[in-house]
């Protein structure tokens, strides 16, 4: 068997792999948070919830109503959007003029109310969601056998990704989005709706989280407990990639997944800690981060 | 806020209500154990002197930690395990412990002061929960099960803290003296320096404080008194668990502070007592503690965000803080 600094490779890639994916769902997130991060200036600490929220609306969605996965691919963001909007215009909004401390508080308090709902009803164990019969099995690469729904996910993460900072950057609406990031007084003056454009900001973000979670959902087991760990890592993340460009939070996402999923096949013990460890470190480099400006 | 015209008379009167009130509590405290479960009492005040501790950073200096679980669960296990393992006394354990949540503190802020506001609640939380994997593999922890069955021993070799009162009065001393520590240093020139760093960082550098010297100061005091509670907090429940290293656990106590009120010496102890209470009784009716922790997180940042003690303060002109 071939080795790759005496790891059979099969393990080798195998372990890249699910670095790959775990990078993809911190891409993902990271790049939700960024985009809210840039518009709103808070912190969305429930950026996890509503990962795991979306999950579950996939997963109700089968149970009650019988809509499988791919219906469940564009209700799940939708669902999780709207009740974002819906927060964001009712509550989310009246903390703008306050230190953003308030915002990362409050959407903390939010997150643990969404969590615990999904506790009280479903417990802490995780419910199994089968991947689609289109993307079940799996396509042998000669090097190595990837499953089709891992491909699929790499596959639509990278697209979301792109597609997104491809309508932040190179869109009518993104240039608006930008433009009131920088001013928002300003862009108010030229007759935008500047409030209208955060709370589609939040729903957006929110989105993502969402779709994420669908995504996720069969990969990981939908569980109330998929997302408040997960967005730990996420904020690391942030940290290390620094929250000015889109990009920069994308790029990082995915590197830090494969920099986990490498450390799982030389040192499986430090794989849990490997991105606060970077995070430490290039804190002490570029305390700005790799992709940030400095404040 | 104060009102600059308070004749002296006025001052001299409202601080020897102050310290009426002071002696009150002291002696509300004292006798308390007679007519409440001591146990109770010992969990509300080590978790108001980990609250004022976090408060000291929050309330005086402006920076919000995610991550003081680290403090407060490490030195319950440094305490549990010297205490199980090494047989110290429980006054050493508590030491130990405390100075253990005084170098994890160290560390943590030499990263975390790197970076300001939401930033350094992010670092801090992420450190935090790097603390708690290793809590969850290093050997000393036991993992899941945690360090069980430490006894309480005899403090000073002498007074034997497995009874009730000696232990009661144990705390209740550990918890004066915290609290005194936290007024001292928020009343000295030090403190005023933190203050001047909250209220405004870049004045506070062009006076020509070291800023990053005084945060991370500030940051390791706190850590050392969180982790005072911590180890005490050990020392009463005889066990120490990764419940009190979890974000959760951080989550708590900032909650403690927001519903008292930040930036008071009173709030943090009154939001720990309601927390503590309201957590003893939702445990027996069956509806989880997450959700109204939740809410009461979002309706106070929404509605009261002096808290409760800062609304008193804020309604009754007259009184300084």
């Amino acid at each position: 068997m071939t080795m790759i600094f005496g790891i059979p490779v099969q393990a080798f890639l195998g372990q890249l792999l699910v670095g790959l994916i775990n990078g993809s769902f911190y891409a993902m997130l990271s790049l939700g948070l960024a985009v809210i991060f840039g518009m709103l200036k808070i912190i969305n600490f429930a950026h996890g919830a509503q990962y795991m929220f979306g999950a579950f609306v996939g997963f109700l969605l089968l149970q009650w109503l019988n809509i499988g996965y791919w219906p469940a691919l564009i209700l799940a963001p939708l669902v999780v959007g709207v009740v974002g909007m819906a927060i964001e215009r009712t509550m989310l909004s009246r903390l703008y003029s306050l230190d953003p401390l308030y915002g990362l508080l409050f959407t903390f308090g939010l997150a643990l109310v969404i969590e615990g709902v999904f506790r009280y009803y479903y417990g802490v164990s995780g419910q199994p969601y089968a991947a689609p019969q289109a993307l079940a099995g799996g396509t042998n690469l000669g090097f190595m056998f990837l499953p089709n729904y891992r491909g699929w996910v790499v596959f639509s993460s990278l697209v979301i990704c792109l597609g997104t900072w491809l309508a932040i950057e190179k869109t009518r609406l993104g240039a608006y989005l930008r433009a009131a990031t920088e001013n928002p007084k300003l862009v108010q003056a030229f007759g935008v709706n500047v409030p209208v454009l955060l709370t589609l900001t939040y729903g957006l973000g929110s989105a993502l989280a969402g779709l994420a979670g669908i995504l996720a959902a069969p990969v990981y087991q939908v569980s109330p407990l998929m997302g408040s760990d997960l967005i730990i890592v996420v904020f690391a993340v942030v940290v290390v990639g620094g929250m000015g460009s889109i990009l920069g939070a994308i790029v990082t996402g995915y590197v830090l997944g494969l920099a986990e999923g490498l450390t799982k096949v030389f040192y499986p013990e430090a794989s849990n800690i490997v991105i606060f460890v970077i995070m430490a470190v290039v804190l002490l480099i570029r305390p700005a981060g790799l992709f940030g400006r400095d404040a | 806020m104060a009102e600059l015209s308070t004749r002296p008379t006025e001052a001299k009167s409202t601080a020897r209500l102050e310290w009426l009130l002071v002696a009150l509590g002291i002696v509300a405290l004292l006798a308390a154990p007679f007519f409440f479960y001591p146990i109770f009492l010992m969990k509300i005040m080590c978790f108001a002197l980990f609250a004022c501790a976090f408060n000291l950073l929050l309330g005086y200096t402006g920076l919000l930690s995610f991550g003081h679980a680290a403090f407060f669960g490490g030195a319950a296990y440094f305490c549990a395990h010297t205490v199980k393992v090494w047989g110290v006394t429980p006054e050493v354990g508590i030491l130990i412990g405390t100075a253990g949540a005084a170098v994890l503190g160290l560390v943590m802020g030499f990263f975390a002061i790197r970076r300001q506001g939401i930033y350094f609640a992010m670092i801090t939380l992420a450190l935090a929960q790097m603390f708690f994997f290793f809590c969850v593999q290093a050997p000393f922890t036991n993992g899941e099960d945690g360090i069980q069955n430490v006894p309480r021993g005899f403090l000073l070799g002498l007074l034997d803290l497995g009874r009730p009162l000696n232990i009661y009065y144990t705390v209740l001393g550990v918890f004066l003296i915290g609290v005194f520590a936290i007024w001292r240093i928020v009343n000295s020139p030090f403190g005023m320096v933190l203050r001047s760093i909250r209220e405004n960082e870049n004045r506070a550098t062009s006076l020509g404080y070291s800023v990053a010297n005084y945060k991370l100061a500030a940051f390791v005091m706190s850590a050392a008194l969180a982790g005072l509670a911590g180890a005490t907090k050990a020392i009463v429940f005889q066990f120490a668990t990764l419940t009190d290293v979890t974000w959760q656990m951080s989550g708590e106590v900032i909650l403690m502070t927001l519903l008292g009120g930040i930036g008071t010496m009173v709030g943090p102890m009154v939001g720990a007592g309601l927390v503590v209470t309201l957590q003893n009784t939702l445990a027996t009716s069956g509806f989880p503690v997450t959700i109204a922790t939740g809410a009461i997180f979002m309706i106070c940042v929404l509605l009261f965000r002096r808290g409760i003690v800062g609304e008193i303060y804020a309604k009754l002109p007259g009184i300084k803080k």
